[in-house]
């Protein structure tokens, strides 16, 4: 059936159809989440420059004077350092915890899916449920668990929450998020090419310089997903501290977030904590930007 | 009656031209190999004709319709992918009768159409199982017994035998040419092994960069490719294409000079003269030692394959000279060797790649 | 090929991997003990670990700490907030997931970071703005709230199970003659109804364990359980088995969930970032 009719030229299509029917699909989402985005942080950054207290209205424009006074708040070095202390302390113990267990759990053993679920237990518990457990079952002065070894061993029980605040949150902290580590830790050691390790078997590698040499660099990259995930989530601590210290004995475990809770909702200073919010968001941010860098890679 | 046209074919993806002004015709139960190698558009093409891809320019018939803005699902075509993408949560009987479960074919008249698909390709045992319960080959079996039960007024193949092992792929290329005979249908098939082409196409299409080289029989592209790309696609052990200069044309035979020293005469062709630069095609096959012969050179590699020995032999500069040889000739790596064209003939190219051709 | 060297750290392994997942999870287990003492039992020194258990506990807890009341707040926050999010979230990852553009690979990206502002920063105006809108200690605020914090994780894990499925199988479905929406029935929602299950579960352990905003922007009417063990410690912390008995109450649900998906967590969790 050859054709001996012209050939006839269909001019170029237009930009597929699909490529419009699939903007109303996206919208709701990201419409929604740039509301969410965008609106409470540039009114955050607006109270900021406000002199608002929620018991004497209205809000006064006071340009930098939340700034000025943060940067001048006796409290705030101590604010800032325990921050800093309530995220890398846990951080490396979650870290090193999380390898050594990932380590542990790597390799079938009898009863280890079993064992395995009580291992990342602690996950699941609420963060008020998890502080609660640790204040009245562990450091309790009274009927508390260490207090009684202290005890059985001749020793003082100690009240943890007034000589040792810090401490105890960070345990509490580092129980609620090892398993975290661990997961995300395992999950990647089993990713990990077998053959590679053999090689290295071949190669006459002891299991320590087997892990060193070959399993640890291949966790760097998952260790920094993980030093960055935990970052921003202990960045704000927040109900630990809540249940069990209210950020005392006196600001001794107050961090940002709570900071700005107690100056915001307790001391209704609403300017002045906008403008540790905007602190806090920047140091968020900055974090952020490092962990989409690495995400990148991947999508 | 299932015929195909694409008449000036055009792709491009914003600035890059996939296939640039393509025209084939497809007849009624013809088997079209389309081959070539990676990224010269032939699977563009099979999914521009299946619907899965737009068609930037040109025009699509199929049985005289224009079919460019007619919808994959509304093509009457069925394929079978490289990959065999079966649905997975389904069973093999599932995944063949799904087309006519969405066409609201009763049930009884599905279970029949399943079953003699199932016999013709040897399914019967397997139809309550799961895609993940099957090996390699009966996967692609369910791919093919998919499309056979539509009734398709084309089959579509995109590579269906490359994830095969060699062994199963032969024994699948029998199966897949009987399927033709049998069911008489018009089949386009893409490959990127010429192999394949030549064993069960009644035409193949060379591909490259989008742009058809030669359209024919397998035997016409064998014996008179249209360029070098062709004349080196088709045949294996690939054809030797040697630089040669055209020393003297005398009489009917024409001279050739092959760096190195080897000599070599050929029947000469209107319009060559000497100082021209031709390049010369000679199937391995059609070349073996000859004490008359002119081609001269030290063998480098031997391949005894059983039924035949490969020789790799160097004449001296530029690439090895295949010769395949009878496997009980006495050859040995280090022997000079001198070779003649001991039956078909030679095919000479212009330096441009085209065939040249005694006018 | 069991070597002795083999078996010895198999059964260092064992030895190891029981110690740490006892002392790791025994808290939670002690809580849950004291949760069927007595008062008297759960203060008791040295600590009980034999005593008769009693049921009295669960009884007084939905007195005092109105345990049934804010049991069915946190249901509904988790289960709604969930539930609005997938919905918000499907189309967008299927968009994403199988007609991806240049920029599909920014936006996803994008909605991640959103997920890392801290609350903090967005505390105050949203605050004030729900103190506007009379919307303070209600649970439509807190679901919303909620729905929108866990947005972002929603749509990276049904765009990560969305993008397993190959393209191709629906391209064969097309072949067969279907059509997008048949698509969606036969094809892409019995496979990927495993990832949007793990999603939904995954969704509804972050809405239950979420305290920040229910802390600061609900109050009796409609905390959840978050809210009512905070509170409860706060005014009645000295009854210690009676909070047991509410923690675990509250805990307990989500403890199954987690174990059904810890698989899909890391995924979910870490954004695709460890394989």
């Amino acid at each position: 059936m050859a054709s001996t009719t012209t050939p006839i030229t269909v001019p170029a299509r237009a930009r597929s159809r699909r490529v419009m029917k699939t903007w109303p699909l996206l919208l709701p989402s990201v419409a929604v989440l740039a509301l969410w985005a965008f609106v409470p942080l540039v009114l955050t950054l607006w109270y900021s420059f406000q002199n608002y207290n929620l018991q004497m209205p209205p809000a006064v424009f006071g340009g930098l004077i939340n700034y000025e006074y943060l940067l001048t708040d006796p409290d705030l070095p101590g604010v800032v350092f325990n921050t800093l202390i309530m995220v890398f302390v846990p951080l490396i113990v979650t870290v090193v915890l999380g390898t050594a267990f990932a380590v542990i759990y790597d390799g079938p053993f009898p009863g280890q899916p079993i064992a395995r679920i009580l291992v990342i237990t602690p996950f699941f518990v609420m963060p008020t449920v998890a502080a609660l457990v640790w204040k009245n079952l562990f450091f309790h002065p009274v009927w508390g668990l260490f207090s009684w070894l202290q005890q059985s061993l001749g020793m003082q029980p100690i009240d943890w929450f007034s000589s040792h605040p810090m401490t105890a949150i960070i345990i509490i902290i580092s129980w609620a998020w090892t398993p975290f580590a661990t997961l995300i830790l395992l999950t990647a050691m089993q990713s990990l090419d077998r053959e590679q390790i053999e090689a290295a078997r071949m190669d006459g590698a002891k299991s320590i310089a087997r892990f060193y040499y070959v399993v640890l660099p291949h966790l760097y990259r998952p260790i920094a997903v993980l030093v960055m995930l935990e970052t921003v989530f202990f960045l704000s601590t927040y109900a630990e501290i809540y249940v069990t210290t209210m950020g005392g004995p006196g600001s001794a475990t107050t961090n940002i977030p709570f900071y700005i809770y107690s100056r915001a909702l307790m001391g209704f200073d609403v300017g002045l904590a906008s403008a540790a919010g905007v602190f806090a968001i920047i140091i968020a941010n900055i974090v952020a930007f490092f962990f989409v860098r690495i995400m990148s890679e991947q999508i | 009656m299932s015929t195909l046209e694409l008449r000036n074919i055009h792709k491009s993806y914003g600035a890059v031209n996939i296939i640039k002004d393509v025209s084939l015709s497809v007849h009624d139960r013809e088997f079209v190999v389309l081959v070539g190698p990676s990224g010269c558009g032939k699977s563009t093409l099979l999914r521009m004709i299946a619907g899965l891809e737009e068609i930037t320019g040109g025009e699509l018939t199929i049985d005289g319709e224009v079919m460019n803005d007619v919808s994959a699902d509304a093509r009457g075509l069925a394929m079978v992918f490289q990959s065999y993408a079966l649905y997975p949560h389904m069973s093999v009987a599932e995944n063949m009768g799904f087309a006519l479960k969405l066409a609201k074919v009763p049930e009884a008249e599905r279970n029949q159409k399943i079953l003699q698909a199932a016999k013709i390709l040897q399914l019967e045992h397997l139809l309550e199982r799961k895609p993940k319960q099957l090996s390699g080959g009966q996967r692609q079996r369910v791919a093919i017994g998919r499309a056979i039960v539509r009734q398709p007024k084309i089959f579509l193949f995109d590579e269906p035998l490359s994830n095969l092992d060699a062994a199963l792929r032969v024994q699948m290329r029998i199966e897949l040419a009987e399927l033709h005979r049998r069911l008489n249908a018009t089949m386009i098939y893409v490959t990127h092994d010429q192999v394949e082409a030549m064993t069960m196409a009644d035409r193949i299409v060379v591909l490259r960069d989008g742009v058809i080289e030669q359209v024919g029989t397998p035997l016409e592209l064998y014996n008179n490719p249209a360029n070098t790309f062709v004349a080196g696609f088709i045949g294996s052990p690939k054809m030797n294409l040697i630089e040669a200069r055209v020393t003297e044309v005398e009489g009917g035979s024409a001279k050739l000079f092959i760096n190195g020293g080897s000599t070599l005469t050929v029947a000469a062709l209107r319009g060559l003269n000497a100082g021209d630069t031709v390049t010369v095609g000679l199937r391995p096959e059609t070349i073996g030692p000859s004490d008359a012969g002119t081609v001269t050179g030290v063998v480098d590699v031997v391949e005894h394959l059983g039924s035949e020995t490969l020789c790799y032999i160097n004449l001296g500069s530029g690439p090895l000279l295949t010769a395949k040889l009878d496997s009980a000739a006495p050859v040995a790596v280090g022997d000079t060797m001198k070779l003649g064209v001991l039956k078909g003939k030679p095919i000479l190219f212009a330096q441009s790649g085209e065939a040249l051709r005694d006018r | 090929m069991a070597t002795t060297q083999q078996r010895r750290h198999d059964t260092v392994r064992m030895i190891l991997g029981w110690i740490v997942g006892l002392i790791m999870a025994f808290p939670v287990f002690w809580m849950g003990l004291a949760a069927f003492k007595t008062e008297q039992d759960a203060a008791a020194i040295p600590p009980k670990l034999f005593f008769s258990p009693t049921l009295e506990n669960f009884v007084e807890m939905n007195e005092r700490v109105n345990y049934l009341h804010h049991a069915l707040n946190s249901i509904l926050v988790s289960g709604t907030s969930t539930a609005l999010a997938i919905l918000l979230a499907a189309p967008a990852a299927y968009v994403m997931a199988f007609y991806p553009t240049k920029r599909t690979r920014s936006l996803m990206l994008w909605m991640l970071s959103v997920r890392f502002m801290p609350a903090v920063g967005a505390l105050i105006p949203v605050y004030l703005i729900l103190v506007y809108l009379g919307l303070i200690d209600t649970l439509s605020a807190l679901i919303l709230i909620t729905c929108l914090a866990n947005l972002p994780l929603i749509v990276w894990m049904l765009f990560s199970y969305f993008k397993e499925v190959p393209a191709e199988i629906l391209e064969a479905a097309r072949m067969d003659g279907a059509r997008a929406l048949t698509q969606l029935r036969y094809l892409l929602i019995p496979l990927t109804a495993p990832g949007i299950s793990s999603t939904a579960l995954l969704g509804m352990i972050l809405a239950w364990n979420e305290t920040f905003w229910c802390i600061n922007i609900t109050a009796t009417k409609s905390g959840t359980l978050a809210l009512a063990i905070a509170s409860f410690a706060n005014s009645e912390g000295q009854f210690w088995a009676k909070l047991s008995a509410a923690s675990i109450a509250s805990v307990a649900p989500i403890l199954i969930f987690g174990w059904i998906t810890q698989r899909q967590l890391v995924r979910g969790l870490t954004f695709g970032a460890v394989k």
